[in-house]
């Protein structure tokens, strides 16, 4: 009875927050609605025995991604009228992808209802085939199974990475601000001062 | 306690719904008083090496000055600036509050006593931690004022910096341990150092990874000396200088809560703990059981972590923020990658992993 | 940086030294005192609240001179005059704004009968502007219970002036 309860919260609040993510007027709300949609979607997750997957996505997601969009929501100058001027030109199109995502939504359903493909149990029951917990069978696959994917999958996300900080990064000298920190805690006193006794009327020569 | 409540005649999910709650309250009313008294001893350890006095008029020693205080700010107004975006405003504080008191269901108390006893149980508490930093942006963006703006700003980017390098050094200690369950981890630590000694402290290859999770840990609750977010001298009171009354007291709680969080997280992750620092049988069970004797280790080592983060407080100056994200990405990222790799490489080369070094 | 800095930089020896010395001031004896129940010596020519002292034998001392009154730079004195039933010219009223007094204690120089003087009192916080108006029974009073501790510091500061 508590999973009914919990799957039924969980669920309806994922699919309110989500529908109140694209219908919330202002783009710091949608954000804050987004994260909620995914903390319960994670409590979803948690409720078919994927912890694993539940624990990424909050950690990933709610704790990474999102705080990145609401990072650059927050400071954006959002002036409304403009945003809703586009809602009737670009309808047909936002129309579109939603069909487009439908259809292949029942296709992917029908297709997991038949069985035709083995990704998992129908009743939803694949889960906990081996006694295995959650982290050692995802383990075994990824580092095992398809260990080459992953690596490629890791090598790409790097080159990505590499690409993006070289195309932003520049290299910006003779700035103010730009200091060395080894190098000034390095400094020591008799590198940088020399004591001198100078004559009187002489004056010194540095 | 769920069989308990299941041999008086109530059905399986009715014994753990109450099971589940009274073991919420069990957890949760005494660390409410945890708060009250470790925010009182925060002043007067901090006091006493100002040579001052701290607070010492409110009951014996000034015991109950936590209560005085959390009495008057009840008593005070909630004041919402007319231009704060109200819900948001009032939810901040909560969350911070709340989230604050989740992440102590996966913290093991002893052998048995752990509310959920779940297989990603660190990761649970990555996952919790990562939510900590909402209250914050939350707040700073919803009192439409400039400094807790930035203060909301800061601590978004600090806490994710640090959240990073954090992860890695959770990855060295989940390596050794060969699981993410707390009490595996604690399990792990029994007898690590020559079969006697118990916690990856004692290790030469984790004692520098907990160092970095001190500092990080200091980072991560945005206490002394990384508390950037609410820099007195360049924010006023950070993002929380549009609150008063109950709303601010709940950030105030939600703090500290995070703050013995993170004591627990340094004894259990690197110090044992509630196993007893050596690996000898009357350190198990000299205090009435063996449960209140695990409990008292546990808190021996919460009390200390939590003294350690007062002194830092009272001798480190306040970082300056580019010091702080260099710290983070250019010292502490690099470092615990680089222990990773050794760390990992180690236990391969050795076939050690999830056992014991001797 | 030579491998001495490398080694303390990498063991935050800096770090170490600073909570050292803060452990070691942590158990050194307190430098403030317990106020409320614990004061600090006061010297006899402290500045406090007024008061308006009396002869041995319960005469006011003041015979309405308006020294004081003309002194005092923040003209918080005010003082009506006339002679009394026995002929002797006294004060109908003593008024002090402490609230715009500025402690300066002209006003106990000027006086010839060392009645309007500073007591060491410092304690007199009031919760209302009103309570700090004080008049010709409220200094008496003052006088009457300060007294001792006044003559005590007037002896002991008269072989200076």
């Amino acid at each position: 009875m508590i999973q009914t309860i919990a799957f039924y919260l969980f669920a309806v609040i994922v699919v309110a927050s989500a529908v109140m993510v694209i219908s919330a007027r202002n783009p710091v709300h949608s954000v804050l609605w987004l994260i909620l949609a995914f903390f319960n979607a994670a409590g979803l997750m948690v409720l078919v025995g994927a912890e694993f997957i539940a624990m990424l996505l909050v950690i990933v997601y709610v704790g990474a991604v999102a705080v990145l969009f609401l990072f650059v929501v927050m400071m954006l100058d959002i002036d409304f009228a403009e945003l809703r001027s586009g809602f009737v030109k670009n309808f047909p199109f936002g129309m579109l992808i939603a069909l487009v995502l439908a259809v292949e939504l029942i296709f992917g359903i029908g297709a997991w209802q038949i069985g035709g493909i083995q990704l998992g149990l129908a009743q939803g029951a694949g889960h906990m085939a081996d006694a295995h917990s959650n982290i050692a069978s995802l383990g075994a696959v990824l580092y095992g199974q398809y260990l080459f994917l992953f690596e490629a999958a890791g090598l790409i996300l790097l080159v990505a990475m590499v690409g993006a900080i070289v195309l932003t990064h520049r290299e910006r000298r003779a700035v103010r601000g730009q200091q060395n920190i080894s190098k000034q805690v390095a400094r020591r006193p008799d590198e940088a001062t020399v004591m001198k006794s100078p004559e009187s009327g002489k004056g010194i020569e540095l | 306690m769920t069989a308990t409540f299941q041999s008086w005649g109530l059905t399986y999910d009715w014994a753990w719904f109450i099971a589940t709650i009274i073991g919420i309250l069990v957890i949760a009313l005494p660390l409410m008083l945890a708060v009250a008294m470790i925010i009182y001893a925060d002043r007067k350890i901090w006091a006493a090496m100002a040579l001052r006095r701290g607070p010492n008029v409110v009951g014996p020693f000034g015991l109950l000055q936590s209560f005085a205080d959390g009495l008057k700010v009840f008593l005070q107004e909630t004041i919402i600036p007319s231009a704060a975006n109200k819900g948001i405003f009032l939810i901040a504080p909560i969350i911070t509050f709340t989230v604050a008191l989740m992440a102590w269901a996966v913290i093991p108390f002893g052998p048995a006593a752990v509310l959920a006893n779940i297989n990603v149980g660190l990761l649970y508490i990555l996952a919790i931690s990562s939510l900590g930093v909402y209250g914050v942006v939350m707040s700073g963006w919803a009192s439409n004022s400039k400094y807790p703006f930035f203060s909301a700003m800061r601590a978004a980017a600090q806490m994710i910096s640090y959240e990073v390098s954090i992860g890695f050094i959770l990855i060295c200690v989940v390596l050794w341990a060969g699981t993410f369950n707390m009490n595996g981890i604690v399990l792990a630590q029994k007898g690590h150092i020559f079969g006697i000694i118990n916690g990856f402290v004692f290790n030469p290859l984790l004692f520098p990874l907990w160092v970095m999770f001190l500092i990080s840990s200091l980072a991560e609750t945005a206490r002394a000396p990384f508390d950037l977010t609410e820099a007195e001298s360049e924010l006023v009171a950070g993002y929380q200088t549009e609150y008063s009354s109950m709303s601010f007291a709940l950030f105030w709680l939600g703090e500290y809560a995070n703050v013995i969080l993170m004591c627990t997280l340094n004894a259990v992750l690197f110090f044992g703990g509630w196993l007893p620092p050596l690996d000898i049988p009357i350190l198990y069970d000299f205090l009435f059981t063996a449960g209140i004797t695990a409990f008292f280790w546990l808190f021996v080592k919460i009390a200390f972590f939590f003294f350690v983060f007062s002194w830092v407080k009272a001798t480190v100056p306040r970082y300056r923020y580019d010091q702080l994200m260099r710290l983070g990405w250019k010292v502490f990222l690099p470092l615990s990658l680089f222990f990773v790799v050794l760390i990992s490489g180690y236990l391969m080369a050795t076939g050690h992993f999830g056992g014991q070094i001797a | 940086m030579t491998v001495a800095q490398l080694v303390k930089s990498f063991t935050l020896w800096e770090f170490l030294k600073a909570h050292a010395l803060t452990l070691k001031y942590f158990f050194k004896p307190k430098a403030t005192i317990n106020y409320p129940f614990e004061k600090n010596p006061l010297s006899p020519r402290f500045r406090g609240e007024h008061a308006l002292r009396r002869y041995p034998n319960g005469e006011e001392r003041c015979i309405a001179c308006k020294l004081c009154e003309a002194i005092c730079p923040a003209q918080a004195i005010t003082i009506e005059a006339e002679p009394r039933e026995d002929g002797s010219r006294r004060t109908t009223r003593y008024d002090i704004d402490m609230t715009k007094c500025i402690y300066c204690g002209f006003c106990q120089e000027a006086c010839p009968v060392d009645a309007i003087v500073e007591g060491p009192n410092f304690e007199y916080a009031t919760e209302t502007h009103e309570e700090l108006l004080y008049d010709k029974a409220k200094l008496l009073a003052n006088g009457d219970k300060w007294e001792r501790a006044i003559a005590a510091n007037l002896e002991a500061d008269a072989p200076y002036r």
